[in-house]
């Protein structure tokens, strides 16, 4: 059901908005499903008749529904990993009210016909906004560019060839020179396909005692540094996908330094995990990039805490379970990670690396601004995208209760703090109380 | 043939390093045993009679699955030889499907080989079957290690003090991995010879001794332990040819003649004659590779015996 004529007041909650500077009790009045009004006080004196929603927020952050820009949806093509549908649903049952999907679906979204029919799904069958991330090479091949400006007016809001770089210099070069014609940002999944070859997890002494092929750190710092070095050749607008490692945050740092445009994402499972979850072959702790080490770990809090890293994405990456319950070998790379995201996040702000405020920004507007989204603010007039949290409900993560088709987590049994109870968009309420699939 | 009351503590035998002193020790004391049963004219015990082994191998392997085959009829169980090719498996069945159709054959024991690292680990936790691991990847080969073992104590009846060299591939050999495990936690000072490209420097015990140079490192040695090494690693560029291999790391008399005299040589199989090691020292009465293959049997029934026994 979608309600073009959602109207609804937010009392008494925390609200949290960057754009705005606001952080503080405030309140919300949002007509015709647009954002109206920001109150900064408990807004009980808001006038309104009785065809407007109350939601009583005490004791809740309210705060601009977040933005992920590096999922998965799988599809067209892997529909048994994962569709629009149940991909989106997880996102906003982790407080997600737009995702971007990269591109590696079958067929490869090479081309706007690709970008209109993930676009045109997704605006009758998701429960949040998507985005599309179009191939920077045909097939994602790395031989030759995709039909980046189609695709940029088919909806495209930047191009990457996630999962299988461009590891030749001169097309990623070209890549970086021809999007400044549309403005778009290249997003570069850092890898050093030579190095990395064969392996399965961080080498290390870990990786010897297992038996396991190692992808030593210097795979991901090579790639982000060459890539910085086009970049500032170019001119270009770099982002930097998934950064796991301590080079290669240092490497960033000192590319934004010499005023390099170049920004940088990171995921939660690289500021909560290392290597050791690996042990006893856990394939669910098999990601690319891998899960490194605990200084690593300290490295990307760092760079998030001084900005280095601009932007928190889940890389969503929903599979099958008979393609984790295999071969560590030959196991399918990444976890379903909308649904787990925001809690382990809030840890970041426990834990004193992130303050709420630079959370939201890390989680709704850098990202938006990043891609030329309008989205994850509450300015006036801008769609009624809100996420309501609280930052005190514990639960433990239990794979079968996710709505992704994606049970791959390696956080199963974790106790988490926090998390979203209701979420806003395409003009719906959702309350995470009720099950997500019941409200579409 | 063990004494009473030791048992190993786990129904599985995936890796060396999940194994204790006493639970080696306790596996080659076992094994004299058998080998003493291997000398007599009827080799065969009824001791296992009516358990069932299975041989689940992934990857083609001629001496370790007749070795087990061999040791699992001297203990008068029934064996079946279950060899899954590659391409079979790419036609679709997954590895837990073969594994769990292995066990509803009612075998009580799984030997598996596999080239992934980590496999019979998954497999032990979905089987309630034993699981023996014959070599998982480039992880471990723990039998190969016992067997290893067993040889050295019978001709120096100790472990605990020797210098022991390992010598060629040792990033990919499991054979490596497994004897390294097993020879540390038995007492022996182990270093380990190759090119770089092959040894990864630093990140194993840091009290093994690494050496580039075979004329440095074979010094004093008690034990000389060399791996086979695979062609298709000079084709992925860990070393140029397989002559310069043999100019620098090829295992002569001359360079044998600089450890202690009359040091054990050894060798998994299958040798390359004129790459690793030359025929001269191959075939000398310091070489104990034929050993290796008839002790191999008493350790894998020994390994056999104690996982059954465990099961009760």
């Amino acid at each position: 059901m979608m309600r073009k004529d959602l109207n609804l007041i937010i009392r008494n909650g925390h609200v949290i908005d960057p754009s705005q500077g606001i952080d503080g009790k405030g309140a919300l009045l949002v007509e015709g499903g647009k954002i109206k009004e920001v109150f900064q006080d408990s807004g009980f004196g808001i006038q309104a008749d009785s065809t407007y929603e109350i939601i009583d927020a005490t004791g809740l952050y309210v705060l601009p529904g977040l933005v992920d820009m590096h999922v998965h949806l799988r599809e067209p093509g892997y529909e048994y990993k994962e569709t629009i549908k149940t991909g989106t649903m997880a996102a906003v049952r982790g407080g997600f009210t737009s995702v971007c999907c990269m591109p590696n679906t079958k067929p490869v979204n090479d081309n706007e016909t690709v970008t209109e029919f993930i676009l045109r799904k997704a605006y009758a069958e998701g429960a949040c906004y998507v985005y599309t991330i179009g191939a920077i090479t045909k097939g994602q091949k790395g031989e030759e560019l995709a039909e980046m400006g189609m695709m940029r007016e088919a909806g495209c809001v930047a191009f990457s060839d996630d999962g299988l770089p461009v590891m030749n210099s001169l097309l990623m070069r070209r890549a970086l020179e021809y999007s400044k014609v549309f403005g778009v940002t290249i997003i570069s999944h850092a890898e050093d396909l030579n190095l990395s070859s064969g392996g399965v997890m961080n080498e290390g002494p870990l990786s010897l005692r297992l038996g396991l092929r190692g992808i030593p750190v210097e795979a991901e710092v090579i790639a982000i540094k060459r890539d910085i070095e086009l970049a500032a050749l170019t001119g270009g607008r770099l982002h930097i996908a998934h950064v796991s490692t301590a080079g290669g945050v240092r490497a960033i740092r000192e590319a934004k330094r010499d005023g390099i445009e170049v920004t940088a994402e990171t995921c939660p499972h690289y500021f909560t995990l290392t290597e050791e979850a690996v042990r006893d072959y856990n394939t669910n702790a098999k990601m690319n990039p891998p899960l490194r080490t605990g200084r690593d770990v300290e490295a990307v809090k760092e760079g998030l805490s001084d900005g280095t890293i601009d932007v928190i994405a889940t890389d969503h990456a929903p599979h099958h379970m008979d393609e984790k319950l295999c071969e560590f070998d030959r196991a399918a790379p990444g976890i379903s990670g909308l649904e787990t995201a925001l809690p382990l996040c809030l840890g970041l702000v426990e834990e004193g690396v992130l303050s709420m405020s630079e959370l939201v920004k890390k989680m709704a507007l850098n990202p938006a601004r990043i891609l030329g989204m309008e989205k994850g603010t509450l300015r006036k007039d801008s769609t009624a995208d809100i996420v309501l949290v609280d930052p005190h409900r514990e639960f433990t993560v239990d794979s079968g209760e996710f709505v992704s088709m994606g049970k791959n987590t390696p956080f199963e049994g974790r106790q988490l703090k926090g998390g979203p109870v209701v979420v806003m968009c395409k003009g719906r309420i959702y309350n995470m109380d009720t099950g997500i699939h019941k409200q579409l | 043939m063990s004494e009473t009351g030791q048992q190993l503590r786990n129904k599985d035998i995936v890796g060396i390093k999940d194994l204790s002193c006493d639970e080696i020790e306790l596996i080659l004391n076992t094994a004299v045993g058998f080998r003493d049963v291997l000398r007599r004219d009827i080799k065969k015990v009824p001791t296992l009679r009516g358990k069932t082994v299975v041989n689940l191998f992934f990857e083609p392997s001629t001496r370790t699955r007749t070795s087990f085959e061999l040791a699992a009829k001297r203990l008068s169980t029934d064996v079946i030889n279950f060899s899954v090719s590659a391409s079979s498996m790419v036609k679709g069945e997954s590895l837990i499907d073969t594994a769990m159709t292995i066990q509803a054959l009612g075998a009580d024991i799984v030997i598996i080989r596999h080239s992934s690292s980590g496999v019979p680990h998954l497999l032990a936790r979905h089987l309630n079957a034993s699981v023996i691991n014959a070599g998982d990847g480039i992880n471990e080969h723990p039998t190969q290690a016992l067997l290893d073992a067993f040889t050295i104590m019978e001709k120096y009846s100790r472990i605990k003090g020797l210098k022991i060299a390992i010598v060629g591939d040792i990033l990919h050999s499991r054979v490596a991995k497994s004897n390294i495990y097993c020879l540390r936690t038995l007492g022996a000072e182990v270093r380990l010879i190759g090119p770089p490209t092959l040894i990864p420097e630093g990140l194993i015990d840091p009290d093994i001794e690494i050496f580039h140079s075979m004329e440095e490192g074979l010094r004093d040695i008690d034990v000389v332990m060399m791996l086979r090494i695979q062609m298709e690693r000079q084709d992925r560029g860990f070393f140029p040819t397989t002559d310069e291999y043999f100019r620098f790391w090829g295992l002569t008399l001359e360079r044998l003649s600089l450890a202690r005299p009359g040091a054990m040589v050894m060798h998994p199989g299958p040798m390359n004659r004129g790459i690793e090691i030359v025929s001269a020292v191959a075939d000398s009465p310091q070489s104990v590779i034929l050993e290796q293959v008839t002790n191999g049997i008493a350790a894998r029934m020994a390994v056999l015996y104690l996982l059954s026994g465990r099961r009760g």
